[in-house]
């Protein structure tokens, strides 16, 4: 009995230990990250664990080699234009294939679901060619358009507009709103969540997206956070503090919101499935 | 508005009108899917049938030359066999982590699980790139990992991780298990929390171990979301991109370099050649389709 008993014990704490471990290897990186940037190439090769000094001399040096405020700038014009833009479509999307449903919006939705299995790289050429063509390079516009439409933004509200009382919609008829109104008036005010799940999740797709802006952003005017970091380190000789320094800008951000919005973030993540 | 005027038409019903108007809410979004996905979609197998400059794309001769040179090619090669070593070795050494994660998350009597699961699902929030610069850095020739490795006497001298095929290749799949075991853990929880926690704790008096427990409870009752982490992780690794390109640049000499950082260099580094990037990008394209169908059908099976 006692013996199973210290086995239980043991079973647990090794279950702990585990646990533990898992935890600081998967925070460790980011520490050490954010820690670096405030030390020198040489600490930050050394292992040093804790800050130093050289935030601001890191800081100051990195701005001297790349146009840190333009990417700023940009990374955070073209996310904020795709969460509003996709946020806005989609959900109208996903709203008109639920409420409305019939037989053919059904077999249109599940044509457009096929686009989820088509990987961006498939894609890369044709899109080169259509948004030059389009005079679409080094623009905003360019950056935001083939992110606004996306079959999981349309799928996550179009699962959650299920959940929408079908009663609020006839009463609404009933005392004169038309769809439109009720749309906005009634469906986005009761979505609030839903929204906050999928701005959380398209804010940290489109913060992190590197591939596509690499291939239509060809001007230093118009690069991205990403893109800036990863410039960091294809010198010849790399000062670690400064590259370091780079990359905790480019990850405040999404940290910050992971942090504030950690269930909306759980949530567009496992909602997308149901 | 337009609504009022259309009740007074006749031969317009309520329910007709009322699924035009919602044809309106979903026209803008499906035609942006149509424009921007399916419409490349067909030009790049077009364009993958061409051969010649950017500027002046003809129909080669045999139509799949591109194709047929991409076996020939030593690098395309490379490239397909480092995707697929990712793929095999990453893509079920994540899951099966990410399951043992969310079943001793689940444990209703665990303490600290709110702190376990932020730490566990943080690498969720940096950049591709980002993550990847940290990891190059880390395992760096005279970086962290080498110096502690020496220190507690692991290793005689440093490993040039970077620089050597297989530990190149390795830090990747390192790196990519870090960055992608909390994400599909965040599934796994959110659908065991639909399974009925009687159920274990039955198991559990009837003397089930915790693994048979995982193996024959949880594992079957989840598969369904775990043929969907499968689908995507394939789809995912088979795009593999920014880990290539900020990790170790595809080399060294490109021994780590994926199907997509390949395609995106034969694009746009050197000489452009826009025809066989298509070529390529389409067998990616026939590959994803492949690989989803195979595993849905063994979903299906089991």
């Amino acid at each position: 009995m006692t013996s199973s008993a210290t086995g239980e014990k043991i079973k647990r704490v090794l279950m702990y230990a585990f646990l533990v471990i898992m935890s600081f290897i998967s925070v460790f990186p980011l520490y050490w990250c954010f820690v670096s940037a405030f030390n020198t190439s040489q600490e930050v090769l050394g292992g040093k664990l804790v800050p130093g000094g050289h935030l601001a001399e890191n800081i100051q040096h990195l701005m001297e080699q790349q146009q840190v405020f333009t990417a700023l700038k940009n990374s955070f014009v073209n996310t904020l234009l795709v969460v509003v833009l996709s946020l806005t479509c989609c959900s109208l999307a996903g709203y008109g294939f639920e409420i409305y449903h019939d037989k053919w919006k059904d077999r249109v939705l599940g044509i457009l679901m096929l686009s989820m299995m088509v990987p961006f790289v498939a894609l890369m050429v044709p899109m080169f060619q259509m948004f030059s063509a389009m005079g679409l390079l080094n623009k905003y516009i360019g950056f935001v358009l083939p992110s606004i439409s996306t079959p999981f933004l349309i799928m996550l509200f179009r699962s959650n507009a299920r959940a929408f009382p079908k009663e609020i919609i006839e009463a609404a008829r009933v005392d004169g709103l038309n769809e439109i109104q009720i749309f906005f008036r009634m469906f986005v005010p009761t979505m609030r969540p839903t929204y906050a799940a999928a701005a959380t999740i398209t804010f940290m797709n489109s913060w992190n997206s590197f591939l596509w802006p690499r291939v239509i952003m060809k001007t230093n005017e118009s690069i991205t956070m990403p893109m800036l970091v990863n410039n960091l380190t294809t010198g010849y000789i790399i000062d670690y503090g400064v590259v370091m320094a780079g990359v905790t800008i480019c990850t405040l951000p999404t940290v910050i919101i992971f942090f504030f919005l950690q269930k909306s973030f759980t949530e567009a993540i496992a909602g997308s499935v149901k | 508005m337009s609504n009022s005027e259309q009740t007074k038409k006749p031969g317009m019903t309520m329910e007709r009108r009322r699924s035009l108007t919602g044809w309106l809410f979903l026209l803008p979004g499906s035609v942006l899917i149509v424009w921007m996905s399916f419409y490349p979609m067909v030009r790049a197998f077009l364009v993958s049938l061409m051969r010649g400059k950017p500027t002046a794309l003809e129909y080669s001769e045999p139509l799949w030359r591109n194709y047929q040179y991409m076996f020939k090619d030593k690098v395309f090669l490379t490239s397909l066999k480092n995707t697929f070593t990712y793929l095999i070795i990453q893509v079920p050494v994540m899951l099966v982590l990410a399951l043992i994660f969310a079943s001793l998350l689940n444990q209703k009597d665990l303490k600290l699980k709110g702190l376990f699961r932020t730490c566990i699902f943080l690498p969720c929030a940096t950049a591709l790139v980002s993550y990847s610069i940290v990891f190059r850095t880390l395992f760096a020739y005279d970086g962290f990992i080498n110096a502690i490795l020496v220190k507690a006497n692991l290793l005689k001298e440093p490993v040039n991780w970077l620089n050597d095929p297989t530990g190149a290749k390795a830090v990747i799949i390192l790196a990519l298990i870090w960055r992608w075991t909390g994400y599909n853990m965040v599934f796994y929880l959110s659908s065991m929390q639909s399974i009925d926690y009687s159920i274990y704790e039955a198991a559990r008096i009837d003397g089930a171990s915790p693994f048979t427990q995982l193996t024959k409870i949880t594992m079957p009752l989840l598969k369904p979301i775990i043929l969907v982490t499968a689908i995507m992780s394939t789809n995912g690794t088979l795009q593999l991109y920014d880990e290539s390109v900020a990790l170790t640049n595809g080399g060294p000499a490109n021994a780590s370099i994926t199907m997509s950082h390949y395609i995106y260099n034969t694009t746009f580094v050197t000489s452009p050649n826009f025809g066989y990037a298509a070529a390529m990008s389409f067998m990616i394209l026939i590959m994803v389709a492949i690989l989803s169908a195979i595993q849905m059908k063994v979903g299906d099976k089991r």
